[in-house]
């Protein structure tokens, strides 16, 4: 880190000091002056450029992985260039990666809905994988709010591996949330529905509708969901919004916010409906829950089988769930968004979007209040209610419209201020407090960011040992910000310098994005990452990640007829043919095509498509893949190379004929 | 016959003898015990490098071989050299590499039996052995001419490159490639080995000539 720092005060250096040497090619400083001026650059410009620019070959320090909103996709980007690395296809369909298109639908199958497919998702929040609660840079997990599904991504081929529905509701957000060592995936509804999303009126919303926190069990070794080690903890409808793993001192305990403990059912809009809009009715009472959740002892519960089976998932109900003492509330600012865990886990940071204070709990406080029982009552379902004063450690006034809330290693915490469009930076109090020279609890300055921000990111901020340094506010529009592309305008991703203490906290680069609407993005140490280059063999079943016994090698392709009305064909791609290059079968045939990559150099990738049968695929080097099709559609089709593999990557095609049935 | 066996293996020398004129007797032994060692330990480390510098490649490609195998790129190279219509590397020198570890386990039986023999036939046994560098430079240089003379002219690229010939040491160019040839490990080792052949018999010759001559003349008189 501290290397790469070196290297990007070299750059500046270098323009100074090139001045001097006897070099031919030399350029001067006062040519970047020049062009400074001519582009109207200040200092602060160029310094800012030095942090961020990246020239040929110089690699990333922090890696983004960020959600994609309603794209339904994973983005990963470099920190501090803010250059795009990839999209990976999640939820949605995308042809450059073949996701959709003859791979990955069966794991696009599985998040079928009711039988129906589903071919997009509300990607909102990713999770790495941690290990004692820093990312191991393993996995990655991302929910669907849309149809309450939850993403699990192998991140040794940034591939996604599996895709799961929950049974129990439609639509979740406070997922996806990791305890410290990853041993589950926490996934919480937001707008409640009936179990399984049956039909019910909405008078029935005190009494039918639910809310319900699923704890997916995660296999590491088989890197999968175990779907039947996993089960869910009933909730109060009250449309749980996010929320954090505790760790470290709160390990064991899940926090979760909510919004409508007020139970509306909207209604608005339809002539002689007097009910207010959700947006009213939502935001009426003062305070809003905030859920304390005794994950370990809830394990405990589920194992010694005190559950009910509700549409074939177990669910620990909300009676037994407050009997056995693993469901506490205490209020919270009303209409809250973040809560978010500090690095020690001792701190629960909270912002109501509608109260301009950061409301802090203590964890020690709120072990001792369940311990003492020391409640201000309970809900109307019976839950009870810690007291707020006997859990509140401290609230600290940071601007309009306070979101969420991520950490650096010196005691500052960052909240972003969607209202003001600001990023604040605070102290914490506790044994943060000598980190920084600030009082505790104390507001130290606020950044402005263009605009409207929504999440931010800090360097592994939300981890056990944040790294500070760089800080990203994703910012929801952008307005003015770039060349206008058509009234839909990108995203705006901003990084913030944060290195420094105090009231020093520059935007240093504006990153559009143009690809999709990102909620939050965790950001890893890019060295954490151990990503393959090729895959390990030839013949590599990405959805295994294992040799597949069927994969074709070279010399044994072949075309082979199996029965009447079934044909498999095992091919080969190598710079720069198909092998077979001919392939021949009847209209009507059940066609299973096999085809592997058998290339081992870095980067050489094949494409395969084949026109009116709407395939296409990305054969990464060693891959092997397996598409089926019924080829219905007589004619001749050249199926080619889709990615400019080689030289010769035009010749690299072959005709599949469909002969017409007689 | 058993004079013919005497005349080559030539004189024997009394054990007194020997320990007397430890160092005189020793030192070839020493030299051409050295010579063996280094052959064995070649057999482990690459004989050859070739490095293939092309802008696509920024680690470049590289091609290392011992004396009973051929490791490195050899696939991608292989994948490259299908344009222009060059056989698989691995059908180049298929006897040699089958047989070149039993060879060198000759050769190191051939210069063990050639410090026992003290006339000047050591010399004959041990002149493979000495060669035996220079033979391995000389084959590859003919598999290289073979197979870049040879080139399919039906291959995707036959138009576009003339038959070439990489140099076995040194640097060339092929396509948009750099070729550069270094002598590995295996190769220097072999090469002092054969140096030490080379020192062994002149001290050898050195402490057996006079018992030669002596014999000799004992015969004649």
């Amino acid at each position: 880190m501290r290397l790469k720092a070196l290297q990007s005060k070299f750059l500046l250096t270098a323009a100074f000091i090139a001045i001097g040497t006897g070099n031919t090619n030399a350029q001067s400083i006062n040519e970047v002056q020049k062009i400074a001026n001519e582009r109207g650059l200040s200092t602060a410009d160029l310094l800012a450029a030095a942090k961020t620019y990246t020239p040929t070959g110089m690699k990333d320090e922090y890696v983004i992985f960020s959600s994609g909103g309603h794209s339904g996709q994973v983005f990963v980007i470099g920190v501090p260039s803010m250059r795009i690395l990839r999209t990976i296809g999640v939820f949605t369909p995308e042809s450059w990666q073949g996701w959709g298109y003859g791979v990955g639908n069966e794991i696009l199958d599985e998040g079928n809905v009711s039988g129906r497919e589903n071919r997009w998702g509300d990607t909102h929040h990713p999770a790495l994988s941690e290990t004692n609660g820093d990312y191991d840079g393993e996995w990655l997990f991302i929910n669907d709010k849309s149809n309450a599904r939850i993403a699990v991504i192998d991140l040794r081929d940034f591939e996604t591996k599996q895709i799961i529905k929950n049974p129990l509701f439609i639509n979740d957000h406070g997922g996806a949330f990791v305890p410290p060592n990853t041993e589950y995936i926490f996934e919480t509804a937001q707008y409640n529905v009936p179990w399984g999303a049956d039909h019910a009126p909405m008078s029935d919303y005190k009494d039918n509708f639910r809310g319900a926190v699923t704890m997916w069990k995660f296999d590491r070794k088989k890197g999968r969901i175990d779907k039947a080690k996993s089960f869910a903890i009933e909730l109060p409808p009250y449309w749980q919004d996010i929320a954090d793993a505790g760790k470290l001192a709160s390990d064991g305990y899940f926090f979760l916010n909510s919004i409508n403990t007020e139970l509306a059912t909207g209604g608005f809009g339809v002539e002689g409906e007097k009910n207010p809009p959700f947006e009213a009715g939502v935001s009426m009472n003062a305070t809003d829950y905030l859920h304390i959740i005794d994950w370990k002892k809830a394990e405990k519960v589920f194992e010694a089988g005190k559950y009910t089976m509700i549409k074939d998932f177990p669910v620990i109900s909300l009676k037994d769930a407050v009997s056995e003492g693993l469901l506490h509330l205490t209020p919270e600012p009303r209409s809250p968004h973040g809560v978010d865990v500090s690095p020690k886990g001792d701190f629960v940071v909270v912002s109501g979007k509608l109260d301009p204070h950061t409301t802090i709990y203590s964890v020690e406080k709120i072990k001792k209040a369940i311990a003492n029982k020391t409640f201000s009552g309970q809900d109307e379902y019976g839950v009870p209610v810690l007291d707020f004063d006997s859990v509140m450690e401290a609230q600290v006034e940071v601007g309009l419209g306070p979101l969420h809330t991520q950490f650096g290693p010196d005691g500052y915490a960052y909240t972003s201020l969607f209202l003001d469009s600001a990023v604040a930076r605070w102290t914490l109090g506790g044994d943060y407090g000598k980190l920084n020279p600030e009082p505790d609890w104390t507001l130290v300055q606020k950044t402005p960011v263009h605009y409207n921000i929504g999440h931010l990111g800090a360097a592994e901020g939300d981890t056990v040992d944040p790294d500070g340094k760089y800080l990203v506010a994703y910012n929801k529009w952008s307005v003015d910000r770039f060349v206008q592309t058509g009234p839909l305008m990108p995203q705006n991703f901003q990084l913030l310098d944060i290195s420094e203490q105090g009231t020093e906290m520059p935007v240093i680069y504006d990153m559009p994005m143009g690809i999709g609407e990102p909620h939050y993005a965790q950001i890893i140490k890019a060295d954490k990452l151990k990503s393959w280059s090729v895959y390990p063999e030839i013949g590599w079943d990405p959805t295994i990640q294992a040799v597949n016994p069927w994969a074709p090698r070279p010399k044994s392709e072949r075309i082979e007829r199996k029965g009447e009305h079934e044909v498999e064909i095992f091919m080969t791609s190598v710079r720069s043919h198909f092998t077979p290059e001919h392939v021949t079968v009847k209209q009507g045939d059940k066609v299973t095509w096999h085809i592997t990559n058998t290339e081992r150099a870095i980067d050489a990738t094949h494409g395969f498509s084949i026109p009116v049968y709407n395939i296409t695929l990305s054969l990464e080097a060693g891959e092997y893949a397996k598409f089926e099709f019924v080829a219905d559609t007589p004619g001749t089709f050249p199926f080619y190379c889709t990615e400019f593999c080689s030289a010769l990557h035009l010749e690299m095609m072959g005709y599949l004929m469909v002969e017409p049935a007689e | 016959m058993a004079s013919f066996i005497d005349h080559i293996i030539g004189p024997r020398i009394e054990q007194s003898d020997r320990q007397s004129h430890a160092i005189r007797y020793g030192t070839p032994g020493f030299l051409l015990l050295l010579a063996r060692i280094l052959l064995l330990v070649s057999l482990f480390v690459p004989y050859w490098h070739m490095e293939l510098v092309a802008p696509q490649y920024p680690e470049n490609l590289h091609l290392v071989a011992y004396v009973n195998h051929l490791t490195g790129d050899v696939a991608e190279i292989d994948s490259l050299n299908h344009y222009i219509g060059m056989r698989p590397l691995g059908e180049a020198a298929q006897i040699e590499r089958t047989i070149g570890v039993y060879v060198m386990i000759l050769f190191v039986l051939m210069i063990e039996l050639a410090s026992w023999i003290h006339s000047r036939w050591a010399v004959v046994l041990v002149l493979p052995v000495v060669l035996f560098p220079v033979v391995f430079l000389v084959d590859l240089h003919l598999w290289m001419s073979h197979f870049g003379m040879n080139l399919d002219p039906d291959a995707p690229l036959s138009n576009s490159v003339e038959p070439f010939v990489p140099p076995v040491l040194g640097t060339g160019m092929v396509g948009q490639f750099k070729t550069i040839a270094t002598p590995g490990l295996g190769l220097i080792l072999s090469s002092i080995s054969s140096v030490l052949i080379l020192v062994g018999l002149f001290f050898h010759r050195r402490a057996y000539l006079p018992h030669f001559k002596a014999m000799k003349a004992e015969k004649a008189g």
